[in-house]
Protein backbone atom coordinates (compact mmCIF):
# COMPACT_ATOMS: atom_id res chain seq x y z
CA UNK A 1 0.00 0.00 0.00
CA UNK A 2 2.93 2.37 0.74
CA UNK A 3 4.50 1.58 -1.99
CA UNK A 4 1.57 2.30 -4.25
CA UNK A 5 0.99 6.07 -2.87
CA UNK A 6 4.41 6.98 -3.63
CA UNK A 7 4.37 5.71 -6.48
CA UNK A 8 1.36 7.22 -7.21
CA UNK A 9 2.91 10.50 -6.32
CA UNK A 10 5.29 9.98 -8.24
CA UNK A 11 3.06 9.30 -11.23
CA UNK A 12 1.50 12.30 -10.24
CA UNK A 13 4.27 14.76 -10.56
CA UNK A 14 5.23 13.49 -13.49
CA UNK A 15 2.05 13.88 -14.79
CA UNK A 16 1.78 17.87 -14.17
CA UNK A 17 5.41 18.59 -14.93
CA UNK A 18 5.31 16.89 -18.32
CA UNK A 19 1.84 18.41 -18.63
CA UNK A 20 3.32 22.13 -17.77
CA UNK A 21 6.54 21.61 -19.95
CA UNK A 22 4.51 20.68 -22.97
CA UNK A 23 2.04 23.82 -22.55
CA UNK A 24 4.95 25.96 -21.80
CA UNK A 25 6.86 24.71 -24.76
CA UNK A 26 3.72 25.41 -27.37
CA UNK A 27 3.12 28.58 -25.88
CA UNK A 28 6.96 29.89 -25.97
CA UNK A 29 6.47 29.34 -29.57
CA UNK A 30 3.51 31.83 -29.52
CA UNK A 31 5.69 34.44 -26.98
CA UNK A 32 8.45 33.72 -28.78
CA UNK A 33 6.81 35.52 -32.32
CA UNK A 34 4.70 37.77 -30.14
CA UNK A 35 7.78 38.99 -28.71
CA UNK A 36 9.84 39.33 -31.52
CA UNK A 37 6.75 41.06 -33.19
CA UNK A 38 6.65 43.64 -30.54
CA UNK A 39 10.83 44.56 -30.66
CA UNK A 40 10.02 44.61 -34.66
CA UNK A 41 7.28 47.04 -34.68
CA UNK A 42 4.52 44.49 -36.49
CA UNK A 43 1.95 42.33 -34.60
CA UNK A 44 2.47 38.97 -34.86
CA UNK A 45 -0.24 36.24 -34.98
CA UNK A 46 -3.61 37.50 -33.69
CA UNK A 47 -6.32 35.49 -35.96
CA UNK A 48 -6.69 32.27 -34.29
CA UNK A 49 -8.50 32.81 -30.99
CA UNK A 50 -8.03 35.77 -28.70
CA UNK A 51 -4.83 37.98 -30.05
CA UNK A 52 -4.04 34.42 -31.44
CA UNK A 53 -3.70 32.59 -28.23
CA UNK A 54 -5.00 29.58 -30.22
CA UNK A 55 -2.31 29.66 -33.02
CA UNK A 56 0.19 26.76 -31.01
CA UNK A 57 -2.42 24.24 -31.43
CA UNK A 58 -3.34 25.32 -35.17
CA UNK A 59 0.29 24.84 -35.65
CA UNK A 60 0.45 21.51 -33.95
CA UNK A 61 -2.28 20.52 -36.19
CA UNK A 62 -0.76 21.31 -39.21
CA UNK A 63 2.35 19.88 -38.56
CA UNK A 64 0.36 16.54 -37.77
CA UNK A 65 -1.63 16.68 -40.90
CA UNK A 66 1.53 17.10 -43.22
CA UNK A 67 2.98 14.45 -45.09
CA UNK A 68 6.08 12.85 -43.58
CA UNK A 69 8.61 12.47 -46.70
CA UNK A 70 11.94 10.78 -46.11
CA UNK A 71 14.30 11.25 -48.71
CA UNK A 72 15.03 8.14 -50.68
CA UNK A 73 18.97 7.66 -50.27
CA UNK A 74 18.66 8.54 -45.84
CA UNK A 75 19.41 5.95 -43.38
CA UNK A 76 15.68 5.02 -42.54
CA UNK A 77 15.61 3.70 -39.20
CA UNK A 78 18.46 6.58 -38.18
CA UNK A 79 16.53 8.76 -39.90
CA UNK A 80 13.40 8.15 -37.95
CA UNK A 81 15.49 7.72 -34.59
CA UNK A 82 17.13 10.84 -34.42
CA UNK A 83 14.23 13.26 -33.22
CA UNK A 84 13.17 10.99 -30.34
CA UNK A 85 16.52 10.97 -28.72
CA UNK A 86 16.36 14.74 -28.77
CA UNK A 87 12.94 14.37 -27.46
CA UNK A 88 14.29 11.76 -25.04
CA UNK A 89 16.99 13.84 -23.68
CA UNK A 90 15.29 17.42 -23.43
CA UNK A 91 12.18 16.06 -21.57
CA UNK A 92 14.76 13.02 -18.98
CA UNK A 93 16.76 16.55 -18.06
CA UNK A 94 13.96 17.71 -16.52
CA UNK A 95 13.46 15.04 -13.63
CA UNK A 96 16.23 16.44 -11.33
CA UNK A 97 15.26 20.07 -11.33
CA UNK A 98 13.66 21.47 -7.96
CA UNK A 99 11.06 23.69 -8.42
CA UNK A 100 9.55 24.08 -4.76
CA UNK A 101 10.79 23.52 -1.30
CA UNK A 102 9.64 19.91 0.51
CA UNK A 103 6.08 20.64 1.47
CA UNK A 104 4.12 18.77 4.00
CA UNK A 105 0.45 17.48 2.09
CA UNK A 106 -1.76 15.01 4.19
CA UNK A 107 0.67 14.29 6.78
CA UNK A 108 3.18 13.10 4.46
CA UNK A 109 6.75 15.03 3.18
CA UNK A 110 6.60 15.75 -0.76
CA UNK A 111 9.74 17.25 -2.46
CA UNK A 112 8.61 19.20 -5.14
CA UNK A 113 11.20 17.61 -7.76
CA UNK A 114 10.82 14.70 -9.91
CA UNK A 115 14.07 12.99 -8.23
CA UNK A 116 16.19 14.42 -5.34
CA UNK A 117 19.25 12.81 -6.50
CA UNK A 118 23.02 12.86 -4.92
CA UNK A 119 24.54 13.53 -8.49
CA UNK A 120 21.57 15.53 -10.17
CA UNK A 121 24.40 18.13 -11.40
CA UNK A 122 26.12 15.32 -13.17
CA UNK A 123 23.11 13.71 -14.72
CA UNK A 124 22.34 17.06 -16.16
CA UNK A 125 25.65 17.16 -17.95
CA UNK A 126 26.10 13.85 -18.64
CA UNK A 127 22.38 13.99 -20.37
CA UNK A 128 23.58 16.89 -22.38
CA UNK A 129 26.39 15.16 -23.60
CA UNK A 130 23.42 12.66 -25.05
CA UNK A 131 21.80 15.57 -26.93
CA UNK A 132 24.46 15.70 -29.15
CA UNK A 133 23.82 12.68 -31.03
CA UNK A 134 20.03 13.20 -31.75
CA UNK A 135 21.77 16.00 -34.29
CA UNK A 136 24.61 14.15 -35.19
CA UNK A 137 22.24 11.25 -36.23
CA UNK A 138 20.03 13.55 -37.73
CA UNK A 139 22.46 14.87 -40.01
CA UNK A 140 23.81 12.20 -40.99
CA UNK A 141 21.12 9.96 -41.70
CA UNK A 142 19.67 12.53 -44.24
CA UNK A 143 22.01 11.62 -46.28
CA UNK A 144 21.97 15.53 -47.35
CA UNK A 145 25.51 17.65 -47.55
CA UNK A 146 23.39 20.37 -45.83
CA UNK A 147 22.08 18.00 -43.18
CA UNK A 148 25.69 16.60 -42.54
CA UNK A 149 27.23 20.14 -42.52
CA UNK A 150 24.42 21.50 -40.26
CA UNK A 151 24.70 18.20 -37.64
CA UNK A 152 28.47 18.39 -37.36
CA UNK A 153 28.67 22.01 -36.46
CA UNK A 154 26.55 21.39 -33.84
CA UNK A 155 27.85 18.69 -31.95
CA UNK A 156 31.70 20.90 -32.58
CA UNK A 157 29.87 23.76 -30.63
CA UNK A 158 28.14 21.77 -28.55
CA UNK A 159 31.18 19.93 -27.53
CA UNK A 160 33.46 23.25 -27.01
CA UNK A 161 31.15 24.70 -25.02
CA UNK A 162 30.39 21.85 -22.95
CA UNK A 163 33.51 22.41 -21.55
CA UNK A 164 32.88 26.07 -20.18
CA UNK A 165 29.72 25.15 -18.70
CA UNK A 166 30.98 22.56 -16.86
CA UNK A 167 33.51 24.45 -15.20
CA UNK A 168 30.87 27.68 -14.43
CA UNK A 169 29.08 24.67 -12.75
CA UNK A 170 32.23 23.47 -10.50
CA UNK A 171 31.93 26.98 -9.15
CA UNK A 172 28.90 26.41 -7.91
CA UNK A 173 29.49 22.91 -6.77
CA UNK A 174 32.50 24.25 -5.00
CA UNK A 175 30.80 26.66 -3.07
CA UNK A 176 27.91 24.65 -2.10
CA UNK A 177 29.68 21.33 -1.37
CA UNK A 178 26.84 19.03 -2.94
CA UNK A 179 26.29 17.67 -6.48
CA UNK A 180 22.52 17.95 -5.16
CA UNK A 181 20.31 20.10 -7.19
CA UNK A 182 17.99 20.61 -3.78
CA UNK A 183 21.12 21.32 -1.66
CA UNK A 184 22.55 24.18 -4.10
CA UNK A 185 19.14 25.78 -4.17
CA UNK A 186 19.50 25.96 -0.20
CA UNK A 187 22.90 27.12 0.19
CA UNK A 188 21.60 30.34 -1.85
CA UNK A 189 19.63 31.31 1.03
CA UNK A 190 18.87 35.12 1.28
CA UNK A 191 20.93 36.98 -1.49
CA UNK A 192 23.10 34.98 -1.49
CA UNK A 193 22.61 34.14 -5.23
CA UNK A 194 25.72 32.74 -6.95
CA UNK A 195 25.02 35.21 -10.01
CA UNK A 196 25.89 38.21 -7.49
CA UNK A 197 28.93 36.05 -5.83
CA UNK A 198 30.65 34.90 -8.57
CA UNK A 199 29.30 36.66 -12.10
CA UNK A 200 32.01 35.77 -14.18
CA UNK A 201 30.39 32.10 -14.12
CA UNK A 202 27.06 33.39 -14.43
CA UNK A 203 28.19 35.19 -17.53
CA UNK A 204 30.15 32.52 -18.89
CA UNK A 205 27.08 29.98 -17.82
CA UNK A 206 24.40 31.80 -19.99
CA UNK A 207 26.72 32.25 -23.19
CA UNK A 208 27.50 28.87 -22.98
CA UNK A 209 23.32 27.80 -22.52
CA UNK A 210 23.13 29.92 -25.61
CA UNK A 211 24.88 27.76 -27.64
CA UNK A 212 24.27 24.43 -25.70
CA UNK A 213 20.40 25.41 -27.09
CA UNK A 214 21.40 26.58 -30.79
CA UNK A 215 19.68 29.87 -30.13
CA UNK A 216 20.89 33.20 -31.82
CA UNK A 217 23.44 34.43 -31.75
CA UNK A 218 24.89 30.68 -31.99
CA UNK A 219 22.04 28.97 -34.36
CA UNK A 220 25.01 28.27 -36.97
CA UNK A 221 23.55 24.27 -36.68
CA UNK A 222 20.22 25.85 -38.94
CA UNK A 223 22.24 28.98 -40.55
CA UNK A 224 19.54 29.62 -43.31
CA UNK A 225 21.80 31.64 -45.94
CA UNK A 226 24.20 28.74 -46.01
CA UNK A 227 23.06 25.67 -44.70
CA UNK A 228 19.71 25.81 -45.70
CA UNK A 229 17.73 23.97 -42.76
CA UNK A 230 20.74 22.56 -41.04
CA UNK A 231 20.48 19.16 -39.49
CA UNK A 232 16.76 19.49 -40.28
CA UNK A 233 16.72 20.14 -43.86
CA UNK A 234 15.60 17.04 -45.04
CA UNK A 235 12.70 16.56 -41.64
CA UNK A 236 8.86 17.19 -41.91
CA UNK A 237 5.62 16.53 -40.40
CA UNK A 238 5.46 15.56 -37.47
CA UNK A 239 9.32 14.68 -36.98
CA UNK A 240 10.30 18.09 -37.85
CA UNK A 241 7.72 19.35 -34.91
CA UNK A 242 9.76 17.11 -32.33
CA UNK A 243 13.36 19.14 -33.50
CA UNK A 244 11.04 21.89 -33.17
CA UNK A 245 9.51 21.09 -29.92
CA UNK A 246 12.89 20.17 -28.48
CA UNK A 247 15.08 23.27 -29.25
CA UNK A 248 12.26 24.81 -27.39
CA UNK A 249 12.27 22.05 -24.42
CA UNK A 250 15.73 22.23 -24.41
CA UNK A 251 15.15 26.33 -23.99
CA UNK A 252 12.93 25.92 -21.20
CA UNK A 253 15.66 23.47 -19.04
CA UNK A 254 18.88 26.00 -19.67
CA UNK A 255 16.70 28.59 -18.19
CA UNK A 256 15.54 26.57 -15.07
CA UNK A 257 19.21 25.00 -14.51
CA UNK A 258 20.51 28.64 -14.85
CA UNK A 259 18.11 29.76 -12.52
CA UNK A 260 18.83 26.65 -10.08
CA UNK A 261 22.12 27.36 -10.11
CA UNK A 262 22.85 30.88 -9.71
CA UNK A 263 19.72 32.82 -9.19
CA UNK A 264 18.54 30.99 -5.80
CA UNK A 265 16.11 28.38 -7.58
CA UNK A 266 12.85 28.62 -5.84
CA UNK A 267 14.14 30.96 -3.02
CA UNK A 268 12.11 34.03 -2.34
CA UNK A 269 14.88 36.44 -0.14
CA UNK A 270 14.15 35.84 3.36
CA UNK A 271 10.44 34.77 2.75
CA UNK A 272 10.83 32.74 6.09
CA UNK A 273 11.30 35.93 8.33
CA UNK A 274 7.87 37.42 7.20
CA UNK A 275 5.78 35.08 9.50
CA UNK A 276 3.64 33.73 6.49
CA UNK A 277 2.07 30.54 6.87
CA UNK A 278 3.95 27.17 5.22
CA UNK A 279 1.22 26.59 2.19
CA UNK A 280 1.47 29.84 1.37
CA UNK A 281 5.55 30.26 1.58
CA UNK A 282 6.00 27.32 -0.77
CA UNK A 283 3.40 28.67 -3.35
CA UNK A 284 5.30 31.99 -3.32
CA UNK A 285 8.30 29.80 -3.78
CA UNK A 286 7.29 28.13 -6.32
CA UNK A 287 5.63 30.77 -8.42
CA UNK A 288 9.03 32.93 -7.86
CA UNK A 289 10.60 30.02 -9.39
CA UNK A 290 8.68 29.93 -12.20
CA UNK A 291 8.79 33.83 -12.50
CA UNK A 292 12.47 33.75 -12.58
CA UNK A 293 12.34 31.12 -15.45
CA UNK A 294 10.22 33.30 -17.14
CA UNK A 295 12.43 35.90 -16.75
CA UNK A 296 15.34 34.26 -18.34
CA UNK A 297 13.27 33.01 -21.06
CA UNK A 298 12.54 36.53 -21.62
CA UNK A 299 15.82 37.21 -22.33
CA UNK A 300 16.75 34.13 -24.66
CA UNK A 301 13.86 35.42 -27.14
CA UNK A 302 15.34 39.35 -26.43
CA UNK A 303 18.62 38.36 -27.12
CA UNK A 304 17.49 36.23 -30.20
CA UNK A 305 15.55 39.65 -31.85
CA UNK A 306 18.54 41.98 -31.05
CA UNK A 307 21.99 40.52 -32.28
CA UNK A 308 23.35 39.02 -35.50
CA UNK A 309 24.82 35.56 -36.00
CA UNK A 310 27.80 34.69 -35.25
CA UNK A 311 30.79 33.50 -37.81
CA UNK A 312 31.82 30.40 -37.24
CA UNK A 313 35.06 30.86 -36.85
CA UNK A 314 34.14 33.67 -34.34
CA UNK A 315 32.20 31.32 -32.70
CA UNK A 316 34.88 28.75 -31.84
CA UNK A 317 37.06 31.75 -31.06
CA UNK A 318 35.06 33.03 -28.22
CA UNK A 319 33.92 29.60 -26.95
CA UNK A 320 37.52 28.23 -26.45
CA UNK A 321 39.37 31.81 -26.05
CA UNK A 322 36.91 33.80 -24.23
CA UNK A 323 34.41 32.05 -22.53
CA UNK A 324 37.07 28.90 -21.23
CA UNK A 325 39.48 31.06 -19.55
CA UNK A 326 36.63 33.08 -18.08
CA UNK A 327 35.60 30.00 -16.76
CA UNK A 328 38.32 29.21 -15.15
CA UNK A 329 39.35 31.99 -13.67
CA UNK A 330 35.72 31.66 -12.07
CA UNK A 331 36.89 28.65 -10.48
CA UNK A 332 39.39 30.14 -8.82
CA UNK A 333 38.04 33.58 -7.95
CA UNK A 334 35.34 30.81 -6.07
CA UNK A 335 38.11 29.49 -4.38
CA UNK A 336 39.97 32.17 -3.54
CA UNK A 337 36.71 33.24 -1.65
CA UNK A 338 36.41 29.77 0.22
CA UNK A 339 40.19 30.32 1.59
CA UNK A 340 39.63 34.13 2.35
CA UNK A 341 36.43 33.73 3.62
CA UNK A 342 35.80 30.37 4.90
CA UNK A 343 32.53 30.05 3.61
CA UNK B 1 14.13 -14.23 -8.95
CA UNK B 2 13.76 -10.95 -7.42
CA UNK B 3 13.75 -7.38 -9.36
CA UNK B 4 16.92 -7.32 -8.62
CA UNK B 5 18.11 -9.93 -10.76
CA UNK B 6 15.41 -9.15 -13.44
CA UNK B 7 16.90 -5.34 -13.95
CA UNK B 8 20.54 -6.86 -13.82
CA UNK B 9 20.12 -9.46 -16.74
CA UNK B 10 18.08 -7.21 -18.67
CA UNK B 11 20.97 -4.72 -18.62
CA UNK B 12 23.87 -7.39 -18.86
CA UNK B 13 21.70 -8.93 -22.21
CA UNK B 14 21.71 -5.54 -23.57
CA UNK B 15 25.37 -4.82 -22.89
CA UNK B 16 26.42 -8.09 -24.56
CA UNK B 17 23.77 -8.30 -27.36
CA UNK B 18 25.11 -4.63 -28.56
CA UNK B 19 28.81 -5.62 -27.82
CA UNK B 20 28.15 -8.76 -30.31
CA UNK B 21 27.01 -6.46 -32.82
CA UNK B 22 29.91 -3.56 -32.61
CA UNK B 23 31.80 -6.82 -33.07
CA UNK B 24 30.06 -8.19 -36.43
CA UNK B 25 28.64 -5.86 -38.06
CA UNK B 26 29.29 -5.93 -41.79
CA UNK B 27 28.97 -1.65 -41.76
CA UNK B 28 30.96 0.09 -39.19
CA UNK B 29 28.68 2.68 -38.97
CA UNK B 30 26.30 0.16 -37.33
CA UNK B 31 29.08 -0.74 -34.92
CA UNK B 32 29.59 2.90 -33.77
CA UNK B 33 25.64 3.26 -33.24
CA UNK B 34 25.43 0.03 -31.58
CA UNK B 35 28.46 0.88 -29.19
CA UNK B 36 26.45 3.75 -27.70
CA UNK B 37 23.91 0.36 -26.40
CA UNK B 38 26.35 -1.17 -24.95
CA UNK B 39 27.65 2.12 -22.79
CA UNK B 40 24.44 1.92 -21.76
CA UNK B 41 24.39 -1.55 -20.38
CA UNK B 42 27.54 -1.04 -18.57
CA UNK B 43 26.04 2.85 -16.80
CA UNK B 44 23.13 0.83 -16.37
CA UNK B 45 24.46 -2.35 -14.12
CA UNK B 46 27.15 0.32 -12.22
CA UNK B 47 23.66 2.58 -11.27
CA UNK B 48 22.52 -0.67 -9.91
CA UNK B 49 25.68 -1.51 -7.77
CA UNK B 50 25.04 1.68 -6.62
CA UNK B 51 28.35 3.75 -8.01
CA UNK B 52 25.80 5.91 -9.27
CA UNK B 53 28.66 8.54 -10.04
CA UNK B 54 30.84 6.44 -11.73
CA UNK B 55 27.51 5.59 -14.08
CA UNK B 56 27.26 9.40 -15.04
CA UNK B 57 30.96 9.30 -15.87
CA UNK B 58 31.02 6.33 -17.63
CA UNK B 59 28.33 8.15 -19.90
CA UNK B 60 29.78 11.88 -19.68
CA UNK B 61 33.42 10.67 -20.88
CA UNK B 62 32.79 7.21 -23.18
CA UNK B 63 29.07 8.01 -24.52
CA UNK B 64 29.92 11.79 -24.52
CA UNK B 65 33.56 12.18 -25.56
CA UNK B 66 35.11 9.09 -26.77
CA UNK B 67 32.06 7.96 -29.28
CA UNK B 68 31.28 11.18 -30.67
CA UNK B 69 34.98 11.63 -31.43
CA UNK B 70 34.75 8.05 -33.17
CA UNK B 71 31.22 8.70 -34.89
CA UNK B 72 32.76 11.87 -36.10
CA UNK B 73 35.80 9.97 -37.87
CA UNK B 74 32.73 7.00 -39.14
CA UNK B 75 30.68 9.71 -40.42
CA UNK B 76 33.38 12.41 -41.94
CA UNK B 77 34.96 9.55 -44.14
CA UNK B 78 31.97 7.98 -45.14
CA UNK B 79 33.31 6.24 -48.19
CA UNK B 80 34.91 4.11 -45.18
CA UNK B 81 31.34 2.00 -45.52
CA UNK B 82 31.62 -0.11 -48.53
CA UNK B 83 34.97 -1.23 -47.89
CA UNK B 84 35.68 -4.09 -46.82
CA UNK B 85 37.30 -3.81 -43.26
CA UNK B 86 39.03 -7.31 -43.14
CA UNK B 87 43.01 -8.05 -43.14
CA UNK B 88 44.21 -10.41 -45.25
CA UNK B 89 46.61 -11.85 -43.32
CA UNK B 90 45.27 -14.83 -41.17
CA UNK B 91 47.76 -15.59 -38.12
CA UNK B 92 45.62 -18.69 -36.56
CA UNK B 93 48.68 -19.95 -33.95
CA UNK B 94 48.78 -16.31 -32.84
CA UNK B 95 45.53 -15.78 -32.59
CA UNK B 96 44.90 -18.79 -30.44
CA UNK B 97 47.62 -18.13 -28.34
CA UNK B 98 46.19 -15.02 -27.30
CA UNK B 99 42.61 -15.87 -26.89
CA UNK B 100 43.70 -19.15 -25.30
CA UNK B 101 45.80 -16.77 -22.73
CA UNK B 102 42.62 -14.22 -22.57
CA UNK B 103 39.91 -17.14 -21.92
CA UNK B 104 42.10 -18.51 -19.19
CA UNK B 105 42.79 -15.61 -17.20
CA UNK B 106 39.06 -14.31 -17.88
CA UNK B 107 37.85 -18.44 -16.56
CA UNK B 108 40.23 -17.82 -13.37
CA UNK B 109 39.00 -14.46 -12.94
CA UNK B 110 35.14 -16.05 -12.94
CA UNK B 111 35.78 -19.29 -11.19
CA UNK B 112 37.70 -17.18 -8.74
CA UNK B 113 35.16 -14.75 -7.43
CA UNK B 114 32.22 -14.58 -4.79
CA UNK B 115 29.92 -13.51 -7.21
CA UNK B 116 27.38 -12.97 -3.98
CA UNK B 117 26.46 -9.54 -5.36
CA UNK B 118 23.17 -7.99 -4.15
CA UNK B 119 21.70 -4.60 -3.93
CA UNK B 120 24.43 -2.13 -2.52
CA UNK B 121 24.99 -0.92 0.39
CA UNK B 122 24.35 2.99 0.65
CA UNK B 123 26.76 4.82 2.18
CA UNK B 124 25.99 7.59 4.44
CA UNK B 125 27.27 9.78 2.63
CA UNK B 126 27.17 10.18 -1.29
CA UNK B 127 29.53 8.13 -3.38
CA UNK B 128 30.69 10.96 -4.79
CA UNK B 129 31.90 12.24 -0.84
CA UNK B 130 33.44 8.86 -0.52
CA UNK B 131 35.58 8.97 -3.88
CA UNK B 132 36.75 12.21 -3.62
CA UNK B 133 37.95 11.36 -0.10
CA UNK B 134 40.07 8.47 -1.22
CA UNK B 135 41.22 10.09 -3.72
CA UNK B 136 42.63 12.69 -2.02
CA UNK B 137 43.83 10.68 0.93
CA UNK B 138 44.50 7.10 -0.02
CA UNK B 139 45.03 7.29 -3.68
CA UNK B 140 46.56 10.69 -3.93
CA UNK B 141 49.92 9.96 -6.38
CA UNK B 142 48.17 7.87 -7.89
CA UNK B 143 45.70 10.55 -8.52
CA UNK B 144 48.41 12.82 -9.36
CA UNK B 145 50.11 10.63 -11.69
CA UNK B 146 46.91 10.31 -13.59
CA UNK B 147 46.73 14.25 -13.75
CA UNK B 148 50.26 14.42 -14.93
CA UNK B 149 49.62 11.39 -17.93
CA UNK B 150 46.32 13.09 -19.20
CA UNK B 151 48.31 16.68 -19.18
CA UNK B 152 51.27 14.47 -20.97
CA UNK B 153 48.67 13.50 -23.84
CA UNK B 154 47.36 16.63 -24.20
CA UNK B 155 50.60 18.31 -24.71
CA UNK B 156 51.40 15.58 -27.20
CA UNK B 157 48.00 15.98 -29.17
CA UNK B 158 48.87 19.72 -29.31
CA UNK B 159 51.96 19.40 -30.41
CA UNK B 160 50.80 16.80 -33.53
CA UNK B 161 48.30 19.20 -34.52
CA UNK B 162 50.91 21.98 -34.69
CA UNK B 163 53.15 20.22 -36.50
CA UNK B 164 50.76 19.24 -39.12
CA UNK B 165 49.53 23.12 -39.88
CA UNK B 166 53.55 24.53 -40.23
CA UNK B 167 53.53 21.94 -42.74
CA UNK B 168 51.12 22.80 -45.14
Amino acid sequence: MELLIQAGIALAKILIVITVMLLTVSYLVYFERKISAWIQNRRGPNRVGWYGALQPFADVFKLLLKEDIVPSNANKFIHSLAPFITLFVSFATYAVIPFGPDIKLFGRTIQLALADVNIGVLYVLALTSLGVYGLTFAGWSSGSKYSLLGGIRSSAQMISYEVSMGFSIAGVILLSESLRPMAIVESQYGFMWNALIQPIGFITIVVSAFAETNRLPFDLPEAEPELVGGYHTEYSSMKFAGFFLAEYANMIIASAMIVTLYLGGWQFPYIDKFGLSMGLTAGIQVLSFLLKMALVLFFFIWVRWSIPRFRYDQLMNLGWKVMFPLSLLNLIWVAALIMIFNI
Amino acid sequence: MNIYDIVFYLFAAITLASAFVVVTARNIIYSAFSLLFTFFGIAGLYVLLGADFIAVVQLMVYVGGILVLILFGVMLTNKITSVQIKTGTLQVIPAILGTALMAGVLIKIFTGTNWHSQMAQYPTKTTAYALGHILLTDYVLIFELLGILLLIALIGAATIARKEEKAS
